[in-house]
């Protein structure tokens, strides 16, 4: 027998496949990954203590560069969490057209996970393809609020302003073609054997590991539990539509990316359902200009993100300024298991792990 | 998984404790106030006999003299809510790691002992979790200014 040494080899902070700067350090016993350790905050920005700095509807723009992949996701969890502190109701409209910008921000972040666990495999034209579709996404959003990546587009008590006439068209137009946009990766990357071998069998994730660790979102439905906060606590109007919730059989990583295209088709089917169903009316409720919930009151509010169960903790004082904003990042829980399922592993399926958990470091490192 | 409804329980967790813990409630949760010595232990009692098995949310506020420490649990199966608050005094902040009983807290209390300062005794690996490992002080805390404000 050879003796061998252990010995490390760093993943990151700068690397392609890490999403933003995550480190790794994998510990090596040949080529068998014996541990993985995290390291975070790269992007450290100090979010939460900005935000005992600054008035709750200033803080707004912050959340949408929280989770940038799907932007509206965290700034709807902020101003619902600040209209539960206030208690105010926001106008039929407004919601369903929050409804259809989460969605539509949930199908460009799996697109981004789906182009992006490919090119980690080293299937570069998958990206492209993804890249290219929710490119039409982008384009709504710029309609709608004047940006593409962070939009920053709801607001308390409603939306910035009402959709432009060219919208509806556009998100039909999308609709229309997503089932064959699938059907393209279905053919360039899911139909890829060598990406079925990669992903098949790989970071395996019981149930029981995915919940006392505390995984959410399609992390957690790929391993076979079907918990949605949408299904499980509806927030806002989610309880109106009609939708399946994807599971996965094994929890490898194979099955956490069938669940994401899957998810895809679903949230497709609540924004047709949205745009069915949209009334006309206002877009905002009136806010008072300067918001002050009362003192001693509190609120955790939680919403099904992209990533999984994103929360917000908030807690007055009764001035205009959070006393204590805690953001719950799905991303940064999630995360917690990459040494749990990497261990025993080789190190290209580290890569692999760390793309089919779908970090988003903005949100993780906060 | 045993058949309760989330009073009974209340009832049930009343009758142990008694006066060491407090329930109050507002129109998003219900609070069980414990000392901090009991947190361990009601939190144990929630996840075995409850099937509270998601802790959702550990957080932190500074409330100057003392910090409140936050846990926000679900039970994935019955669909529940519950909070446990409990305060530790500021100089000597210093609770029981729920690790044992919900393994997500690992991260989540590396996380409030980096930015606010709280040791949880007995975790496994209590290090700092997004700042650098050489900064000084705990940003959360209320008495840590930010530069230029």
């Amino acid at each position: 027998m050879l003796e061998t040494d252990q010995f490390k080899i760093n993943i990151g902070p700068v690397h392609p496949s890490t999403h933003g700067g995550l480190h790794v350090e994998a510990v090596l016993d040949g080529e068998i990954v014996t541990d993985a350790i995290v390291h975070l905050g790269y992007v450290h920005r100090a979010v939460e203590k900005i935000a005992e700095d600054r008035t709750y509807a200033q803080f707004v723009p912050y959340t949408s560069r929280l989770d940038y992949l799907a932007t509206h996701l965290p700034t709807l969890g902020y101003v619902q969490s600040v209209e539960k502190l206030i208690g105010v109701e926001v106008p039929e409209r407004a919601e369903y057209i929050r409804v259809i910008m989460a969605e539509f921000s949930r199908i460009a972040s799996h697109l981004i996970f789906i182009g992006s666990l490919a090119i980690d495999l080293g299937a570069t034209t998958g990206l492209i393809y993804c890249m290219r579709d929710r490119e039409r996404i982008m384009d709504m959003f710029e309609m709608t609020s004047g940006q593409r990546l962070v939009a920053s587009y709801m607001r308390v008590g409603g939306i910035a302003q009402d959709l432009p006439d060219e919208f509806i068209p556009a998100a039909r137009s999308f609709i229309h073609d997503l089932p064959k946009m699938i059907d393209e990766y279905e053919g360039l990357i899911m139909g890829n054997e060598i990406l079925q071998a990669r992903l098949k069998g790989i970071g395996i994730l019981t149930p029981e590991d995915a919940i006392n660790y505390g995984v959410t979102g399609p992390n957690l439905r790929a391993s076979g539990i079907a918990y949605d906060i949408r299904r499980a606590e509806p927030y806002g109007i989610y309880d109106r539509f009609d939708f399946e919730l994807p599971l996965g059989t094994t929890g490898d990583c194979w099955d956490r990316l069938n669940v994401r295209v899957a998810e895809l088709v679903q949230s497709a089917r609540i924004i047709e359902q949205a745009l069915d169903q949209i009334p006309e009316g206002e877009t905002k409720a009136k806010v008072p200009r300067v918001i002050k919930p009362e003192k001693g009151l509190e609120v955790y509010h939680r919403i099904e993100s992209s990533k999984g169960e994103l929360g917000y903790y908030l807690v007055s004082d009764g001035g205009e300024k959070p006393y204590r904003l805690h953001v719950r990042a799905p991303s940064f829980v999630n995360l917690m298991v990459l040494p749990l399922i990497s261990r025993g592993g080789k190190l290209q399926d580290v890569v692999a792990n760390i793309a089919a958990l779908d970090p988003v470091l903005g949100e993780s490192d906060r | 998984m045993s058949e309760y409804s989330l009073e009974d329980m209340l009832q049930a967790l009343q009758e142990q404790l008694g006066e060491k813990m407090e329930v109050s409630s507002d129109s998003f949760f219900t609070f069980l106030r414990v000392a901090p010595g009991e947190v361990l232990g009601l939190a144990k009692n929630l996840r075995e006999n409850y099937g509270f098995n998601h802790l959702a949310n550990l957080s932190s506020v500074d409330y100057g003299e003392t910090f409140e420490i936050v846990y926000h649990i679900y039970s994935i199966p019955e669909n529940d809510k519950i909070a446990i608050k409990t305060s530790v005094p500021r100089n000597k902040a210093e609770i029981d790691s729920v690790f044992s009983v919900w393994p997500t807290a690992d991260w989540q209390e590396r996380e409030v002992y980096d930015l606010m300062g709280i040791k949880f005794k007995k975790h496994p690996n209590l290090i700092r979790v997004l700042l650098p490992d050489d900064f000084e002080g705990h940003p959360l805390r209320k008495d840590f200014k930010m530069e230029g404000r």
